[in-house]
C-alpha cells in the first residue's frame, strides 16, 4: 500500500465500516438476518458460483460479521479474515482448509489446555496427527517436522504460563521447510504484537477474550497473511487443485494472496458451519474500538500486580515476562515492548489448601475459568481446570498444586492488589 | 513510476475514466478467473470485447469475441491481459508498433514486464501490472469487505449504490 497507513487507533475504530448506505447509520448495524434478497436469478447464479461478491445466508457471510473480519485483518496487517463461532472453531477451520487424513501438525507443547485437547484428542477422528515441539528448543521443531507436516502451531504468548515465544525464529524454519506457520495471538492481541510482521502466516483468535474485552461474546477468527504460496506443492489441494464442491474452480488462483481466508469460508464454514452470530460480531466490534486502551491498562496493571506479588511474602514465585528478571523478559522485548498482557501465574506459600483458600477468600476476582474480561479474574488449576492429572501432570502442565492463574481486569490497580493481599493474609 | 505499489487514487482514476476495455485471453469457462473478471466488469457497466483466436465469432456472455486487437471496432481505453508475463510484454510491443494506442495496459495477478511497461510509458500509457481489476473494484467500492478481505480503505463518507440490491460503484461517483 502506498498511500498513508493509519494508525492502529485509527483502524481499531475505522477499519471495514464506513456508514451504512441504506441508512446512513453510522455505528455498523445489527444485519440479524438469515438470508439475503437476490436481484435476479443471474445475481444469484454469480453468489453461489464465487463470481460476485455479496451476502446470500448468514452461516457463509453477514454484513456485521464482515465489519468485524475486515476490522481484525487490517489490525493484524493481514489481506482476509474469517470470523467463526469461537476460537475453538477457528482452529477446526483453519486446520480443515490446510490437512488431509495422515497430515500432521508440528505443534508447541505449550499451549491453551482446550487446544492442546482439541489436537491431541479430536483431531485424531479426522487422521489427523499432532507432533509436539518445544518452544525453548528450536531444534525440537526442526527434528518434528516431516513430510507429512501441513503446519506449525504455536502461540505468541502462551497460555497460561506467559512464555514468549521465539516467532521469527519458528517462521525462518517453517519458511525453509515450506509450511505454513500458525500463531495464535488472543493473549497477546495485535495491540501488544503482529505475528504477521514476524513471518507468519496465518493468525488465530478466541475473540471471546481480550479482542471483546467484556467477557460477554463467544467469537474467533482466521485472518490470511496472504504470504503462503499454496500452490508451490501438492500438499494444499483445497487451495491448489480444482475444487468439485464450485465446478471445478481453482481458489488460489483466482484469490490469490487472500484465497486462504476464502477457502475458510466457502469449504470450511460453508460445509461445516460454526457461524458466529451478528449480534456476537457487534458486540466484539464495539470491543475492538476501545482494545488500544485496554490492552495498555490490562499491562500496566498486570505489571504493576506482579511486582506486588513478587515481593509479597506468601508468593513463592511470578512468572510474568514484564518483570525484568524472568526468563522470558527479553523476548517480551523484542516481541510486545509495550506490555506484557493481563495474565500471569504465581505460586503460593502452603501448596493445593493456600491455594484453594485464595480463590476462596477473594472479594473483587472473580473464580471461573476465563482470560480477558473487564474484570479481574482468578482460578486455582489443581482444583479445577487440572483436577484430573495426577500431580506429576499437574506439575509437568505448569499447574503444579501451588501455582494460580489471574487475568488482571480493568479496576483500579489498588482495589485489586487490596483484595490479593486480604486474601492472602488468611 | 514504481509498479510495486499503486495509489488508491491512481487506481481509482482509471477505473472511473475507462469505458472500453479489451480483453486479452478471455475465457469461455465459467470457473477460469477471465470469466469471472469478464463478467464482473459488464456489472459494472463497462463493454468488454474478449479476444481469444479459439472462440472467435462465437460470444462470451453475449459479448462478441475477436480473434486479435486488430480486429476491434475501435481502440479500447484500457487493454486487460490474461496472458503470462512474457507474452504480456510482446502484446505491449505489438500494441505500441500499432500506433493504436489505449489510455491504460493492465496486466493480471502475478503477470508483470517491467521493460515493456517503461516503454509503453514513454509512449504515453499507463500501466497497471500483478493487479486484478475485479479485486480493484471491489477494494475501492466496498464490497470486497463483505468477503472479509481488507480493502486497506477507511471512509465516513456513505458508500455509492449502484442499481440491486448489493451492487455499490465507486465512491465519489454519481451512479444510476
Amino acid at each position: 500500500m502506498s498511500e498513508n497507513i493509519p494508525g492502529f487507533s485509527t483502524l481499531a475504530i475505522h477499519a471495514g465500516a464506513a456508514p451504512d448506505p441504506s441508512t446512513g447509520a453510522r455505528a455498523t448495524p445489527i444485519y440479524q438476518t438469515t438470508s439475503f434478497v437476490f436481484d435476479d436469478v443471474d445475481h444469484a447464479a454469480s453468489l453461489f458460483g464465487l463470481q460476485a461478491f455479496g451476502n446470500i445466508y448468514t452461516r457463509i457471510t453477514n454484513p456485521t460479521t464482515a465489519v468485524l473480519e475486515e476490522r481484525v485483518a487490517a489490525l493484524e496487517g493481514g489481506t482476509a479474515a474469517l470470523a467463526t463461532a469461537s476460537g475453538h472453531s477457528a482452529q477446526l477451520l483453519c486446520f480443515h482448509s490446510l490437512m488431509q487424513p495422515g497430515d500432521n501438525i508440528v505443534a508447541a507443547n505449550k499451549l491453551y489446555g482446550g487446544s492442546i485437547n482439541q489436537l491431541k484428542h479430536s483431531f485424531k477422528s479426522f487422521g489427523w496427527g499432532v507432533k509436539w515441539a518445544d518452544p525453548a528448543d528450536m531444534s525440537s521443531f526442526e527434528a518434528a517436522i516431516d513430510d507429512s507436516t501441513r503446519a506449525i502451531f504455536i502461540e505468541s504468548l502462551a497460555n497460561p504460563g506467559g512464555i514468549v515465544v521465539d516467532i521469527e525464529a519458528i517462521a525462518k524454519i517453517a519458511k525453509a521447510k515450506g509450511v505454513p506457520l500458525v500463531v495464535d495471538n488472543t493473549m497477546a492481541t495485535p495491540y501488544l504484537c503482529r505475528p504477521i510482521e514476524h513471518g507468519a502466516d496465518i493468525v488465530l483468535h478466541s475473540l471471546t477474550k481480550f479482542m471483546g474485552g467484556h467477557g460477554n461474546s463467544m467469537g474467533g477468527i482466521i485472518v490470511d497473511g496472504g504470504s503462503f504460496d499454496w500452490s508451490a506443492s501438492g500438499n494444499y489441494p483445497l487451495l491448489s487443485q480444482p475444487r468439485p464442491e464450485y465446478q471445478g474452480i481453482v481458489l488460489h488462483e483466482t484469490f490469490g494472496n487472500f484465497a486462504f481466508a476464502i477457502a475458510c469460508r466457502v469449504l470450511g464454514l460453508r460445509d461445516l458451519g460454526p457461524a458466529i452470530s451478528p449480534f456476537n460480531a457487534f458486540m466484539i466490534l464495539t470491543g475492538i474500538e476501545t482494545l488500544p486502551l485496554r490492552m495498555q491498562r490490562h499491562s500496566d496493571n498486570a505489571k504493576k500486580v506482579a511486582l506486588h506479588l513478587a515481593a509479597h511474602d506468601k508468593v513463592k514465585w511470578v512468572s510474568y515476562a514484564a518483570l525484568p528478571e524472568d526468563k522470558h523478559h527479553d523476548l517480551q522485548q523484542k516481541y510486545m515492548p509495550k506490555g506484557a498482557g493481563a495474565v500471569f501465574t504465581f505460586g503460593v506459600e502452603g501448596g493445593y489448601d493456600a491455594g484453594v483458600a485464595l480463590v476462596s477468600k477473594v472479594e473483587l476476582f472473580s473464580h471461573l475459568a476465563n482470560i480477558g474480561d473487564t474484570r479481574s479474574l482468578i482460578i486455582h488449576p489443581a482444583s479445577t481446570t487440572h483436577r484430573q492429572l495426577s500431580d506429576e501432570q499437574k506439575t509437568a502442565a505448569g499447574a503444579g498444586p501451588d501455582v494460580v492463574r489471574i487475568s488482571v481486569g480493568l479496576e483500579d490497580v489498588d482495589d485489586i492488589i487490596a483484595d490479593l493481599d486480604q486474601a492472602l493474609a488468611g | 513510476m514504481n509498479h510495486d505499489t499503486y495509489a488508491d487514487a491512481y487506481i481509482k482514476g482509471i477505473l472511473d475514466e475507462v469505458k472500453t476495455v479489451a480483453m486479452v485471453g478471455a475465457s469461455a469457462n465459467n470457473v477460469r478467473p477471465s470469466y469471472f473478471v469478464l463478467k464482473y466488469l459488464l456489472s459494472k457497466g463497462y463493454e468488454v470485447w474478449p479476444i481469444n483466436p479459439g472462440q472467435a465469432g462465437k460470444e462470451i456472455l453475449g459479448q462478441k469475441v475477436y480473434a486479435s486487437l486488430d480486429e476491434l471496432p475501435a481502440v479500447p481505453d484500457m487493454i486487460d491481459i490474461f496472458r503470462n508475463s512474457e507474452a504480456a510484454g510482446a502484446i505491449v510491443d505489438e500494441v505500441i508498433a500499432s500506433g493504436k494506442l489505449p489510455k491504460v495496459i493492465w496486466m493480471q495477478l502475478t503477470v508483470r514486464h517491467d521493460e515493456a511497461a517503461a516503454r509503453a510509458e514513454a509512449a504515453g500509457i499507463k500501466m497497471v501490472m500483478d493487479r486484478c481489476p475485479k479485486i480493484e473494484y471491489g477494494r475501492l467500492s466496498g464490497e470486497i469487505g463483505w468477503a472479509g478481505v481488507n480493502s486497506r480503505t477507511l471512509s465516513s463518507k456513505r458508500p455509492a449504490l449502484k442499481s440491486g440490491f448489493q451492487h455499490r460503484g465507486l465512491s465519489g461517483k454519481k451512479e444510476s
